[in-house]
């Protein structure tokens, strides 16, 4: 394994070494980032989330506010409103509670609002099955609700990092004022594994966020003009000056943003693309095929917008051929054909609707793929 | 020391969380753990499957296709899970309920009739710990001190006055297998 992997990394037993699953280690981690709130509804397979936040009852010791809304349309306009006064909120939902989301998401994108949204899917489409899923990788990264758009995405493969996006998520998000979001799976939401949780820090005061989101809507001083937080512009002229704007953010974020985990990569004939839980499924593979003298390597993107489009096509240029492994029918496969203009053999393996494969079932569809790989 | 164990059996059974006691005893033991359920619609009655790995490298697939160990509490789970043991493996079945023994030979099989011992004890939750009593005797994966301090960290305090059973219930398990 090369130095820069650790899925998951080692870790030394101390108090703040827990046990937990993925869904749980967002919720301490909301809190201990100093979240000012979360405004969620319940779905599986994420509902510990809320669950966890509500046993914590962090309302007594930081003051962090959480609210079961009536909907997932009112969770995504609670934390609309929250963001627009400056304070870090989230909300979190599985597949179809995210579809009820989407308006509300465009509106946040279009008032360049900080804020986090978690997505912890489940198999689709529709109201789908509870189990596992990447189906919405393409509303993720794409921007799901109306107009040009994007958030920043995650792709949590470890319990640790769960935890560990959370605090990443809110940091980007208020560094470029661009909304950010987790995109997790069944598998990394159920699963118990260790979690070193961050330290505790305060939730910034008042005057902490008025010096922070000089833009937010807190109540105007005496001294300067009303903060006006709106998504409606009748004047096309200042929309599309607004339209620039946002897409000047976007370049500045794909620049500098991207990022991604590589593993057996130096001296690999075949790549394998997968992020989330399935690229630990098919580093398993790997190093099952590596065993057997069949030199594979993984690329995992962390950051699935921005797609790490460079370093995918700097491994790509020295490899024979790629297989992207999803949990959906080909979707990632589009930005991997893209980030390596199709100069080299590249394939898709998934399952869906819920189904998970093994390790045994990737090494054979690369097998199946790339024959020449066995010689 | 990798090792890749199925527990299998009904919904109720205690299957996850004696799962999540052996996980937890890994964590004390400064291993590495994954806890991975097969969750679901699952209710008592119906089928529930948890796989633990306990390694002291860092884990990568949560989700396996052979297992160094069985744990296997129903007729279904044998069905399923069978085949799926590593040549050289251990199943581990409890005989209640049992209409078809297990066939393989290439295999460590043994029979603990856990369901039976629990009737001698005073509560038939604890059926799991006699499981995982017999486990940890057939397979000394972790030392048993580390599971006491397991079910002192996952027990809530308020119920510290059932350790004392769960003690009884290890040991009645371990007695199982000689």
């Amino acid at each position: 394994m090369e130095s820069n992997s650790n899925v998951p990394g080692k870790i030394t037993p101390d108090d703040n070494v827990r046990l937990m699953k993925g869904n749980e280690a967002i919720a301490h981690a909301a809190i201990r980032y100093g979240c000012d709130g979360y405004f969620g509804y319940p779905i599986t397979p994420q509902s510990e989330v809320l669950e966890t936040l509500e046993a914590l009852m962090p309302w007594e010791t930081t003051g962090m506010v959480v609210l079961q809304a009536e909907s997932e349309i009112a969770s995504i306009n609670m934390v609309y409103g929250g963001a627009a006064t400056g304070k870090a909120v989230f909300t979190s939902s599985s597949s179809p509670g995210i579809s009820l989301m989407q308006e509300g998401m465009s509106y946040i994108a279009a008032g360049e609002l900080p804020a986090l949204v978690v997505n912890v899917m489940r198999g689709g489409p529709g109201l789908g099955t509870i189990q596992p899923s990447q189906a919405d990788y393409w509303q993720a990264t794409r921007g799901g609700g109306h107009g040009d758009y994007h958030f920043i995405v995650l792709a949590p493969a470890t319990v640790q990092e769960m935890a560990d996006f959370v605090g990443l998520g809110f940091d980007l998000a208020f560094k470029y004022r661009t909304p950010a979001m987790i995109l997790a799976d069944g598998i990394v939401g159920q699963m118990m594994e260790k979690v070193v949780l961050p330290p505790f820090r305060p939730r910034r005061t008042d005057e902490e966020i008025a010096r922070q989101c000089p833009w937010a809507v807190t109540g105007r001083a005496a001294s300067r003009k009303p903060n006006v937080m709106t998504t409606l512009e009748l004047d096309s002229a200042t929309m599309e000056q607004n339209n620039e704007r946002f897409q000047r953010t976007y370049r500045l974020i794909a620049e500098n943003e991207s990022r991604c985990q590589t593993y057996y990569t130096d001296d690999a004939d075949y790549l394998i693309v997968a992020f989330g839980s399935v690229a630990r499924i098919c580093l398993k593979a790997i190093e099952e095929m590596r065993a057997k003298g069949i030199k594979v390597g993984l690329l995992r993107p962390i950051t699935l917008w921005p797609f790490p489009q460079k370093q995918l096509a700097g491994i790509a240029a020295h490899t024979k051929g790629m297989l992207v492994v999803e949990l959906n029918a080909g979707q990632m496969i589009d930005d991997c054909r893209l980030a390596t203009d199709c100069s080299i053999p590249t394939f898709h393996f998934g399952r869906m609707g819920g189904i998970v494969p093994n390790p045994g079932e990737v090494a054979d569809a690369l097998l199946s793929h790339f024959p020449e790989a066995a010689n | 020391m990798k090792e890749e164990i199925i527990i299998a059996g009904f919904g109720g059974q205690g299957v996850l969380s004696m799962g999540k006691i052996l996980a937890y005893a890994g964590l004390i033991d400064n291993l590495e753990v994954t806890w991975m359920p097969s969750y679901g619609p699952e209710q008592r009655g119906g089928t529930a499957n948890v796989t633990v790995i306990l390694s002291d490298e860092p884990i990568s697939s949560p989700v396996l296709d052979t297992y160094d160990t069985a744990v296997i509490l129903n007729q279904q789970s044998l069905d399923k899970f069978e085949s799926r043991v590593k040549p050289g493996g251990t199943l581990i079945y409890d005989s209640y309920g049992i209409h078809h023994a297990p066939q393989r030979t290439d295999i460590t099989v043994k029979r603990i009739d856990a369901m039976e011992a629990t009737f001698d004890l005073k509560s038939s939750k604890s059926y799991n710990m006699v499981v995982l009593g017999a486990l940890l005797a057939i397979k000394p994966i972790i030392p048993v001190e580390s599971v006491y301090a397991a079910l002192r960290k996952v027990i809530p305090e308020r119920h510290h006055n059932l350790l004392g059973a769960n003690h009884e219930a290890l040991a009645k398990g371990r007695d199982l297998v000689s």
